[in-house]
């Protein structure tokens, strides 16, 4: 979830009222929105730098909003103080428009040489825009904000802004070598080819995490004027020449990417935004934007979109009898400008270019019921009669735990995922030979291997238990995971039993007996005939030679038991003997 | 044995040190048995005896000395004592400690033949005896040295067959052994602090802390003390003879002895409650026993995008082998293709190129929601459609960072209603049944955003402990976009909750670190001592007005 931190001051003068923290708290809430934290720039450098570094920063009080992920008109002050002054019905939301220059339009020229890394752009102009520090800020950061979230860390599209009076157009969106890109990027002295750049950047903390998105490529997106000056390179840095300030006026808008989708969604974003602050309130420029099969298309869309929903369905999805006209109030509240039209039922719905979430019926049935108020739906039980079943497997488990426990021995509860060296190595088994499927971005090698067998978590159970009285009898019922071509994806739980006994002797009767015990209770009689059960001497590498059998039950080998091998002990920082017993509770089904 | 010995004998044995008697503070419980037995073995029980001798003694008797006079182990009488203690105000008795000087083993060999020098000079004939030869006696070494430095002896090295000792004077005293004399005979304070140390330093003396009772008589002595009785045996109850017989007073403020069993592990007690209360409610249980999933099923059934950020490798552990799943329900997965990339079902869609590779990637579930998409997808195969409740309760993974409340696996606890026409209010009104079965009552609830449910709400509950609003869960109806595909009928709504399992036992149990609850390095004696999971028992909030 995105958080935006807005100063408070600000929040309540664009709110024209004071909230007491509680009060704006609930607010947030009731929209669902959540104050996570209410700090300031002092507080949050003292914090993460010390005492000393934040000497001087401002103490400006500050809120940490959290902003539902598909909200990007909530990612800035601007958005947040719209969006919640039309809830309260203090304002009508604004209709953006986009209108056509009095001279000639701005043009973006696409060349076929970015098909292959990021073959899309669009474009626009916020004319005779105003800036304040503040709002110079607040415009960054949303920047900011839609490159981590839906930008997807700028891997999907990537935001360029330009102060337009240094340029001159038309503009071309083209990709080059590397080592043919030469400019002087954003908050540099000189010139640099985009080869020096990527090297320059890799030690930058803010930068670095981008390179790889065009690292690799022959080709390197870049954007031009007419003069030939250097735009932007993206999705890395901008050009230094045609960086904002507050003091620019006009500004030329470009969002490049793989995703066309969302290259729009994010300039319509920004402009719906910052086109508060331009002259003609709310009122963007066009941009033309030539794709390289000639065709042309007029950037930003600032699409409304109309759908019609019947009032009743909105009604029976949430559970609540209000009349259409109520409902239409309530979306309008949503921002999604509503009125009844037809046969008095039919609510015709506005979707604003701001609402790009909005993208099925449930969604504004979603906004009428956060309207509404959640907290005021009158809550039902359904009448819905069914029989409940339990999965058969996870009752005879549940069945056999409270015996197990019954028996003496005490219930663990390892982790699943664990290391190669858990499973094979210590085990005295090659990997290979476990079947085991493996991760392939494991961060540390606990996370290497889905485990094949219990028996490594309880060993490493007992030994971080070693100052406990012995003897240590533990168990744990839970599934294993086996590869398996005959399953759709390839790999198969199997729910193990797993006992251990660690004691000064090996005891190898006891974990016989509870055997037997078990057998008992699956109603599994001795013998190997009339579908009983019956061990026999085998071998394992886990083993103590001579000390292990395997257990046969219905006619299969369900597992083995026997004294652990003195290897296997003291690879698992053990000291005592111990024996062991695992078995495939599967067929007993 | 008497069943009172018995009875120490397992309290001991189950290595737990808590006794109905008063504890003695000065001797282990092994000691203390030793003890016994010797009381139980001699013929005239000591602690007879000694009330004997306390009685013809004025004033009192020390233990020690009682146990010389005797000619038996000083532990004997200790135990004697402590057993006639144990009757009440027979005798009083006074722990002493004094300190005394002992000779060690080798001390008293020395006390006995001479020091080690002694032995060397005595054994040095006056013509002289070979260096080699003289090493090989069994003072030999030490003695050489020391009768060397007390100049006794010397060594002739020029000699022909060897370097050979003689003799320097014609007598000596022995000092040592004269000195460890006297500590023998009791008069070690004769001895300078000089002489005693040098003599320890040796390790031919020691200073020994010895124990002993100043015993006296008490209020109620008497020799002829009927003992009272520990306990009750089979042959009191079938001769009767319990009738008459004292018996000795429980002390209940003592603890028990915690019978041997085995235990269940606190977080699956949990679980074992959730899965009833499910039940309770009249829902089934899904198949969870499938860790692998494809994407597919994972995120793709659910509509959720293939760019969504829980797609990467930073939160889901993908598989490198099996990379890809073998098999998908091909017209179904052309289904959710087209409402990804085109949309459909009333849906605009997401507009994106929709890959199959990616779909095929295969991971650790991230939710136990891809189980639910299964079980979803085979109800809408059956025709007709018949209502169901669904849930399940089961292990989940992600590549998170770590901290004391995130590990790379949890368990979620996932409840599904499918019917027609349900209503957000009917979700609201199944979690408020849910979580007042856990004893949480006061709820509210939060619009929130999931890729797969909408509308979607978070359920907030009023913590007593930390005054505030805590999330508990979080919940939505499924999205047409995930249900159509599937082919469930339009006016089917399906509604859904889930919350995670270790939450609510942290909670529940006090516990902060994650880790203290699941995994090998939990604490058994946690486990051991964990409680009964009674989740409608805990404290319940005062009745407020509902949030509104």
């Amino acid at each position: 979830m995105p958080t935006v931190s807005v100063k408070r001051d600000l929040l309540f003068q664009a709110l024209g009222r004071t909230y007491t923290d509680e009060e704006f708290d609930e607010l947030c809430f009731e929209f669902g929105l959540e104050l996570d934290e209410i700090t300031s720039e002092k507080e949050i450098i003292s914090k993460e730098q010390g005492n000393v570094k934040a000497a001087g920063a401002s103490d400006v009080v500050l809120y940490k909003i959290d902003v539902p992920a598909n909200r990007y008109d909530l990612l800035c002050l601007e958005g947040l103080v719209r969006g919640l002054q039309v809830f309260k019905e203090r304002i009508k939301a604004p209709v953006y428009k986009r209108v056509m220059p009095d001279g000639k339009i701005q043009k973006l020229i696409i060349t076929e040489e970015t098909a292959k890394i990021r073959p899309f752009a669009v474009a626009a102009v916020l004319r005779n825009i105003k800036f304040t520090k503040d709002r110079y800020d607040s415009f960054i950061e949303l920047q900011e904000r839609l490159h981590q979230n839906i930008c997807r860390k700028r891997a999907l599209v990537a935001i360029g802004t330009h102060d337009l009076d240094t340029l001159s157009g038309p503009f071309t969106y083209t990709a080059k070598r590397p080592s043919d890109i030469k400019f002087k990027p954003l908050n540099k002295t000189k010139e640099y080819t985009a080869c020096e750049l990527m090297n320059i950047y890799k030690t930058d903390n803010h930068l670095k995490h981008y390179l790889h998105i065009i690292e690799n490529k022959p080709l390197y997106p870049v954007i031009y004027d007419s003069n030939g000056v250097v735009l932007s390179m993206p999705p890395i840095i901008n050009g230094d020449h045609s960086r904002i300030t507050v003091n620019t006026r006009n500004i030329f808008i470009e969002c490049t990417g793989t995703d066309f989708t969302k290259a729009k969604i994010v300039l319509d974003i920004i402009v719906t935004m910052f086109s508060e602050y331009c002259e003609n309130q709310f009122t963007v420029e066009a941009a033309e934007v030539v794709f390289p099969n000639g065709k042309s298309y007029t950037f930003p869309e600032l699409a409304y979109r109309k759908e019609m929903v019947r009032a009743d369905l909105i009604n029976k999805k949430v559970g609540i009898r209000e009349t259409p006209e109520n409902l239409a109030k309530l979306l309008t509240r949503m921002y999604l400008k509503s009125e009844v039209i037809g046969d008095g039922n039919q609510i015709e719905i506005e979707i604003p270019p701001t609402r790009a979430d909005i993208i099925h019926a449930c969604d504004i049935v979603e906004d009428a019921a956060i309207a509404y108020g959640y907290n005021n739906i009158q809550m039902t039980l359904p009448k819905t009669y069914t029989i409940a079943n339990q999965f058969p497997l996870n009752k005879l488990t549940e069945l056999l735990r409270y015996d197990m426990a019954a028996a003496g021995f005490t219930e663990a509860l390892t982790f699943a995922l664990c290391s190669q060296e858990d499973i094979a190595d210590k085990l005295g088994l090659d990997i290979s030979a476990t079947k085991a499927v493996h991760i392939s971005n494991p961060k540390t090698a606990e996370f290497q291997v889905a485990r094949t067998t219990l028996l490594p978590g309880l060993l490493k159970t007992i030994a971080a238990n070693r100052k406990m009285p012995l003897p240590l009898k533990l168990f744990e019922i839970s599934d294993i995971v086996i590869k398996d071509s005959n399953t759709d994806v390839g790999a198969k739980n199997y729910r193990h039993l797993c006992a251990v006994y660690y004691n000064k002797n090996p005891g190898f009767e006891i974990i016989h007996g509870l055997l037997d015990r078990i057998m008992q209770l699956l109603d599994v009689p001795p013998g190997e005939d009339k579908g009983g059960y019956v061990i026999k001497a085998s071998e394992g590498p886990a083993f103590f030679p001579g000390r292990c059998a395997e257990i046969f039950a219905r006619g299969q080998s369900v597992g083995k038991l026997g004294v652990l091998h003195p290897d296997v002990i003291t690879k698992f920082e053990l000291t005592m003997p111990c024996s062991s017993l695992e078995i495939n509770i599967g067929p007993f089904l | 044995m008497e069943p009172g010995w018995r009875w120490e004998l397992s309290a001991v044995h189950h290595l737990r040190l808590r006794r109905h008697t008063q504890d003695d503070d000065t001797l282990s419980p092994a000691l203390r048995l030793d003890t016994f037995k010797m009381a139980m073995h001699s013929p005239v029980p000591v602690a007879e005896l000694l009330l004997r001798r306390l009685e013809a003694s004025d004033g009192g008797l020390d233990s020690a000395e009682l146990a010389a006079e005797l000619g038996m182990e000083h532990q004997a009488v200790v135990g004697a004592v402590k057993s006639l203690q144990a009757l009440g105000e027979v005798i009083e008795a006074e722990l002493r400690s004094t300190k005394r000087w002992e000779l060690t083993a080798e001390g008293e060999e020395i006390a006995r033949e001479g020091s080690h020098e002694a032995r060397v000079f005595r054994s040095i004939p006056p013509e002289g005896l070979a260096q080699s030869e003289l090493m090989r006696l069994p003072s030999g070494k030490v003695g050489f040295s020391k009768a060397m430095s007390n100049k006794w002896i010397r060594v002739d090295k020029s000699a022909a067959d060897g370097p050979r000792v003689f003799r320097v004077v014609d007598s000596m005293e022995d000092e040592v052994q004269r000195r460890l004399q006297l500590v023998q005979g009791g008069q070690a304070e004769k001895l300078g602090e000089k002489e005693r140390s040098e003599l320890r330093k040796r390790k031919l003396l020691a200073e020994v802390t010895l124990k002993t009772y100043w015993v006296s008589k008490g209020s109620a002595f008497s020799t002829s003390i009927s003992k009272q009785e520990t306990e009750l045996s089979p042959e009191m109850i079938s001769s009767g003879s319990w009738r008459d017989r004292p018996f000795k007073p429980y002390n209940f403020l003592a603890h028990g002895v915690l019978p041997d069993s085995g235990h269940l592990h606190p977080l699956l007690k949990v679980r074992s409650q959730f899965r009833q209360i499910f039940l309770e409610m009249g829902f089934t249980e899904m198949p969870t026993d499938n860790f692998i999933e494809s994407s597919f099923w994972n995120f793709d059934a659910l509509f959720q995008p293939q760019q969504h950020p829980a797609r990467d490798q930073h939160d889901t552990f993908f598989l490198r082998d099996p990379a890809e799943a073998l098999q998908l329900p091909m017209d179904y997965v052309q289904r959710v293709k087209r409402t990804h990339s085109q949309g459909g079902y009333g849906s605009q869609g997401y507009k994106y190129t929709w890959k199959l590779d990616e779909a095929r990637k295969n991971l650790l579930r991230t939710h136990t929601t891809s189980a639910s998409a299964r079980a979803l997808y085979r109800l809408a195969q059956k025709k007709p459609f018949t209502p169901v409740k669904y849930f399940s309760i089961d292990r989940v993974f992600r590549n998170e960072t770590l901290d004391a409340t995130h590990l790379a696996e949890f368990h979620q606890i996932e409840g599904v209603v499918a019917d027609h026409g349900l209503t957000l209010g009917h979700l609201m009104g199944i979690l408020r049944e849910f979580f007042t079965k856990l004893g949480i009552t006061q709820l509210r609830f939060k619009p929130a955003y999931n890729p797969y449910t909408e509308p979607s709400m978070e359920v907030f509950s009023y913590h007593q402990g930390l005054k505030k609003w805590v999330e508990v869960g979080n919940s939505g109806v499924f999205r047409p976009e995930m249900l159509l595909p599937m082919g469930l009928p339009e006016n089917v709504s399906v509604i859904a909750w889930g919350l995670s399992l270790e939450r609510p036992t942290m909670i529940k149990y006090g516990i902060n670190n994650i880790r203290d609850l699941v995994g090998h390095k939990v604490n058994l004696q946690m486990v051991y001592d964990s409680p009964l999971c009674r989740l409608d028992a805990e404290p319940r909030p005062p009745p407020t007005q509902e949030a509104a």
